[in-house]
């Protein structure tokens, strides 16, 4: 049976293929969305950070014959480290201001961070390999690599792991109060500061997370991030800035159209999501999920 | 007292203003700009190596001929922007005396720099850039494409391999001029040798997963998937066919690849792809002892980037020497009179479009186990003479050749 000229079942191994790309989007966005949601800071650098987590765990491998595994946790851990330091350093002097500043801030932090890492390691990148789960599964559809499965398998456990920690735990519930009427928080003896600290750095984690995921798939190179900041911004602001079950959907979907548009229109596949985030806009100015401000 | 030295420095400036005509050699020193990129998507192919190439080349050539002017390199990052690489090549003409520039990589960076060294009337040995335009449409008599051109990759592979009975293709191909021009002129050489063309897909730059476009390439059929992109575009396709298996039941062709993609991939993921090149540092004597003397220097073997820069620069040199002038005109002409043979080139000429033909080679990537040494990438498949290589003068665009 074909859909619109394209056999079922070649366009159900392009979806299945959409909802890897989708899950690994959500788990990327998600991170900006907690640190957009609890600090209003716009983080640039959050490409930059995926792309550190990549690189860690190329690195990792490659000096200390440190493996995936050890990496997967290694890497987010190192990288949140590093974020903490950046937010200690730089943008705890902003929360102040504009949140335009912040977002300035982190893209000069951006250039420098893949500035360094070109200059190290050139542009052409690293090669990441072979996957830690090698074979394929045979779907009927789809002859897929088995770690693309354990992509997605990762990718939306974090999220709903992180979903729940926020919206569900006593220490996400002060996290939220925190960022709404922080004094009042700290009258509890919560050190806000702190919070705020962690928060950042469990956001770029999540980033780094993400970058270990892909490091077997993509090639790991300083501009890797590049193209993702721009896709996962786009997630953001359609599923509500801020909203955090509101990005996990969305990353998914969006994951789900580009699918569709590759097998249809392959050269529109990057831009399409821009059209939905343009549509989106118009209608509901606050995202899809996005409360009221 | 003060009027003897006024005399004495009028009289040596006299001197050096002869020294400077038609037929001498200006300020008796031949100064080349090295015009790279330094830090953007190029510079793994240029940067750093194309400075270190032309310094080698001037070092090799002083120490070897002691020639009666110095040679200077002067160098700059072209930031892969037109007017900074332009205002740039204006400057180097106007006020340092820059005879010759090279590398240029970034076809766009030298077209415009090919415009401002016709108008200034210098020479430009363009190693960088391949785009075909440079030598067709924008073509100049003051340009020499020096290094390769994508009509000679995407021709050679796509004759070579339906001749050898591949000959249903399918291409992959990043949707901006680059890409369309490789998949033009493959498609062209793959009906020519009697080969047919099953689809292609045209992907946005810089998307972040292949699966897709490379999973339709598969369920074409084709015996060959070629794939018409290059740096992380070309880079994550051929991930993912490797990933997904692909290239265990297809070909799997990069049309624009080089050595420096091969290196970035590792031979795991890059294993029995075919690519074309016109150099590899393994393929002689000469070219192994130049580039282990490259790599001493820069801690990588040369692409053929590196190596057409080193040529260019030495037969430059070479010209201005046996001519006694630095004249551009008569240096243009000589060097299109003459054959290159040497560690870069072989049966190399300059045509009357610019484009300086030479062999080139349908090279296999080795599989790990293969490979003997760091570096140690292609097995040589054929040889293809220059004149097979290249587009014919027939079927040029160029107004040069027509008139």
């Amino acid at each position: 049976m074909d859909i619109f000229g394209v056999p079922s079942q070649a366009l159900m191994a392009q979806l299945m293929i959409g909802l890897v790309n989708g899950s690994f989007y959500a788990v990327l966005s998600l991170g900006l969305a907690i640190i957009f949601g609890m600090l209003h800071v716009i983080n640039f650098t959050h490409g930059a950070m995926f792309m550190l987590g990549a690189l860690l765990s190329w690195a990792g491998l490659y000096y200390f014959n440190l493996n995936y595994w050890v990496m997967l946790l290694l890497a987010p851990v190192v990288v949140g480290v590093f974020g903490i330091v950046l937010e200690r350093l730089f943008l705890r002097r902003i929360y102040k201001l504009d949140y335009l500043y912040g977002l300035l801030l982190t893209l000069g932090l951006t250039l420098v961070i893949e500035g360094v890492v070109r200059s190290i390691f050139g542009v052409s990148g690293k090669p990441y390999g072979p996957a830690p789960i090698s074979g394929v599964t045979d779907l009927g559809f789809l002859i897929i690599p088995n770690y693309r499965l354990w992509v997605i398998a990762a990718s939306l456990t974090a999220c709903v792991l992180t979903w729940y920690g926020i919206e569900r735990t006593r220490l996400g519930g002060y996290l939220r109060a925190a960022t709404e009427n922080p004094k009042l928080v700290e009258t509890f003896g919560i050190n806000v500061p702190v919070l705020i600290s962690l928060t950042f750095g469990f956001g770029v984690a999540l980033a780094a997370f993400a970058g270990v995921l892909a490091a077997p798939i993509m090639q790991v190179s300083a501009l890797t991030g590049q193209t993702m900041i721009v896709i996962v911004f786009a997630v953001v602001v359609i599923g509500g800035m801020g909203s955090i079950a509101g990005t996990i959907v969305t990353g998914v979907a969006l994951g789900l159209v580009e699918a569709l548009t590759k097998v249809y229109y392959p050269p529109a596949s990057s831009m399409v999501m821009f059209l939905v985030m343009v549509l989106v806009l118009l209608v509901r100015p606050n995202g899809l999920f996005g409360g009221k401000e | 007292m003060k009027n003897t030295i006024k005399n004495i420095l009028f009289a040596t400036s006299l001197v050096a203003s002869t020294a400077a005509g038609a037929d001498g050699i200006s300020g008796n020193t031949v100064k080349i700009g090295v015009l790279a990129d330094m830090s953007g998507p190029f510079s793994d192919l240029s940067g750093e190596g194309a400075i270190v190439s032309a310094r080698m080349a001037v070092a090799d050539f002083v120490a070897g001929h002691k020639p009666a002017f110095g040679v200077e390199v002067v160098t700059a990052d072209h930031q892969n922007k037109t007017d900074v690489a332009a205002s740039r090549a204006r400057e180097w003409y106007d006020n340092s005396g820059v005879d010759m520039i090279t590398d240029v990589i970034n076809s766009a960076v030298a077209l415009a720099v090919s415009q401002v060294t016709r108008e200034k009337d210098r020479v430009l040995m363009v190693t960088g850039a391949g785009s075909t335009t440079i030598n067709n449409e924008q073509c100049s008599p003051n340009t020499i494409l020096y290094a390769w051109d994508t009509y000679s990759l995407a021709n050679s592979l796509g004759r070579t391999l339906t001749e050898q009975g591949d000959d249903t293709w399918y291409f992959v191909t990043v949707d901006y001029a680059l890409g369309k021009s490789i998949e033009y002129d493959a498609t062209r050489s793959v009906e020519r040798s009697g080969g047919k063309i099953v689809g292609s897909l045209h992907h946005p730059m810089g998307a972040p997963d292949f699966a897709s476009f490379l999973l339709q390439a598969q369920s074409s059929g084709a015996d060959v998937i070629g794939i018409a992109s290059a740096g992380a575009d070309l880079h994550n396709a051929v991930r993912v066919a490797n990933e997904f298996g692909i290239n265990r039941r297809q070909k799997i062709v990069g049309l624009a690849a080089s050595m420096t993609d091969v290196h970035a991939l590792g031979l795991e993921i890059t294993q029995g792809m075919l690519l074309v090149e016109g150099f590899y540092w393994n393929q002689d004597d000469e070219a192994r002892q130049w580039s282990q003397r490259f790599f001493e220097k820069t801690g990588k073997m040369p692409n053929l980037l590196n190596a057409a820069t080193y040529s260019a620069v030495t037969n430059y040199l070479s010209a201005v020497e046996t001519l006694g002038t630095d004249d551009a005109g008569t240096v243009l002409a000589y060097l299109h009179e003459h054959e290159i043979n040497d560690l870069f080139a072989k049966n190399g000429r300059i045509r009357p479009d610019g484009q300086m033909v030479h062999d080139v080679y349908l090279f296999e990537v080795k599989r790990p186990e293969e490979s003997k040494e760091p570096w140690d990438y292609y097995k040589l498949r054929e040889t293809i003479p220059a004149e097979k290589a290249y587009q014919p003068l027939s079927e040029s665009r160029c107004p040069l050749v027509k008139s």
